[in-house]
């Protein structure tokens, strides 16, 4: 096995391990909107589309490379911005009652 | 213009401030209170890794910058869905997610075949599989949750058999590419046997079920992605793909431990079949009904109210009308809260979102344990919309399908009162002996309605 490789796998291992303990921390309440923000964090696949497409290997690589950039930066986009209109909504009972 | 070794070098460290940037992200969700800084953290992270990205040398720009435009233009209206809708939009959004690994992955093969390096092609081969099945997988769970595909689980004879079979042929043929990469030919079937998987997967899979199956299928999402980074050898892709394997695999666990069911139970048990003799067995017992005015008085004179919503409140969109309702009550001095199943609604969490969008705050909504720790000493426990996760058969009958489910013990509050279109079963087609009991009360109705005009009931008697 080649040493890049192996510390590819440390980083995946450590990065699991901070996974596992940084969401296991975060509020039931917010469940779907942790969901829709990871979702928009996995999307930057779209740095290895980027390449794939701006590279112009092969016509082939280029067109694969161009759907998967739209693909992922649908996601973003859309990722962020419906996790930020549902974390907008979530509020405390305010002064303004009793 | 920069020489490409520092180019190099740009991208490289901007990937380093995108993966710490990503994990406070994540660390920032933990409550509400910072939640809003963990997007922006999270958006940073992403310009900044873009933009390094687009530094790289020997770029075409012209489709990217083409993508990329209609990329955004896309996304626009996926982000602006209404919040009932959230669940099939994530869904959707795992299907691209998937889509984008699964192209960039046969990209690569093709790029670097015939001589591919084992690891590689193993890495590569799992990065194709997981990428493909979530991409049919999240599509037809998209389809089941729009219900323009069928809800019921659709099961037939040594179908587990055919779809493990399916998945296990894939899997092999990777195994084969792996020893023998020269052998193109065979990579197609790396991408169509998964895709067909993915379909098989979901065919079986009843709507009660889909916080689960959403939950996997964003861990699929997660790793297929970090497989990605192992063939693209991209920290940053592995470190995002690893905190989203890790966030999908949590919010499955949890999913699955709330139905006290295994994984494997929740893939392969189609909840929906063993259930017909259960519902069946029922005679026709009495029941005590009682009309908006009655359920209005009652709840006007109680201390505490608990109200526990289920996604049948949010299919009649009555969550403005229970804002109302919560408005009336505390406005009385009536304290009320809401206790929320962790499957509640079709997606992990889905209930507090709909309940905040109706700007019910967030602290008086109560996670399963605490509400039921408060359920006791709860006047009128109020089910809206909510039928099996409130059946108190999970606890005391070991015959029921759902007996171990843990459940809100709205049994324990002094007087139960249940919105219900009628007597019908519920997803799972299980009878509900909450509704026999003594000190129930059954409104029957729609649930906007019904509390539209408790509301009226509440406020028309406030003189006295």
């Amino acid at each position: 096995m080649k040493l890049d490789l192996l510390t590819s796998l440390y980083v995946f291992m450590l990065a699991g391990f901070i996974g596992f303990e940084v969401i296991r921390r975060v509020s039931p309440l917010l469940h779907t909107p942790l969901m829709s923000l990871t979702n928009a964090l996995d999307a930057i696949a779209v740095v290895g589309a980027i390449i794939l497409a701006g590279e112009h290997k092969t016509r082939f690589s280029t067109v694969l490379g161009t759907i998967a950039i739209v693909a992922a930066t649908s996601n973003i986009v859309g990722g962020f911005l419906i996790t930020d209109r549902m974390l907008k909504m979530f509020k405390l009972s305010g002064p303004k009652k009793s | 213009m920069i020489s490409e070794a520092a180019a190099l070098q740009i991208m490289e460290v901007t990937y380093l401030i995108a993966s710490a940037l990503f994990i406070l992200s994540l660390k920032w969700m933990s409550s509400p209170a910072t939640a809003r800084r963990g997007v922006w953290a999270g958006e940073l992270g992403m310009l900044l890794a873009i933009i390094g990205t687009l530094l790289h040398h020997g770029m075409d720009y012209r489709w990217v910058a083409a993508a990329l435009v209609l990329g955004s233009i896309i996304g626009v209206p996926l982000g602006k869905v209404a919040m009932t809708a959230v669940p099939q939009r994530t869904a959707l959004s795992h299907a691209f997610g998937a889509l984008c690994v699964t192209l960039v992955g046969t990209a690569e093969f093709y790029l670097r075949a015939p001589s591919v390096p084992p690891f590689m092609m193993a890495v590569l081969g799992m990065e194709v599989i997981l990428g493909s099945l979530t991409f049919t997988g999240s599509l037809m769970a998209a389809g089941k949750l729009q219900e323009v595909l069928p809800q019921r689980p659709i099961t037939y004879k040594g179908q587990n058999f055919v779809n493990l079979g399916v998945l296990a042929i894939a899997v092999i043929v990777a195994v084969v590419l792996v020893m023998y990469p020269e052998r193109t030919y065979l990579y197609p079937l790396i991408v169509i046997l998964p895709l067909i998987f993915g379909v098989l997967m979901i065919i079986p899979i009843g709507g009660a079920d889909m916080p689960t199956v959403i939950s996997l299928l964003n861990s699929y999402a997660g790793l297929s992605a970090a497989a990605m980074g192992f063939v693209l050898d991209n920290k940053l892709l592995i470190i995002a793909g690893a905190l989203d394997g890790a966030s999908g695999f949590i919010l499955s666990v949890n999913m699955s431990k709330a139905m006290n069911r295994s994984f494997t139970n929740v893939l392969f048990g189609a909840f929906g079949q063993e259930q017909a003799s259960a519902a069946s067995g029922g005679e026709v017992r009495p029941v005590r009904s009682a009309s908006a005015e009655e359920a209005a008085g009652i709840l006007a004179a109680a201390n505490k109210v608990v109200i526990v919503p289920g996604y049948g409140m949010a299919v009649s969109q009555a969550q403005h009308k229970v804002r109302e309702l919560y408005d009336a009550l505390t406005k009385r001095g009536v304290d009320v809260r809401f206790g929320i199943h962790p499957v509640a609604g079709r997606m992990p969490g889905h209930m507090n979102v709909l309940l905040a969008e109706a700007d019910i705050p967030y602290d008086k909504l109560m996670e399963m344990d605490d509400a039921n720790g408060d359920l006791a000493q709860t006047d009128v426990a109020l089910v809206i919309g909510a039928n099996d996760v409130t059946n108190p058969a999970a606890r005391t009958d070991a015959s029921s399908p759902i007996y171990g489910m843990p459940i809100l013990d709205v049994d324990k509050a002094r007087t139960v009162m249940v919105i219900k279109r009628s007597m019908s079963a519920g997803f799972a087609g299980i009878d509900n002996p909450l509704y026999y009991l003594d000190k129930t009360l059954m409104l029957f109705g729609d649930a906007k309605g019904f509390v539209g005009s408790i509301v009226r009931e509440i406020g028309g008697g406030g003189g006295h």
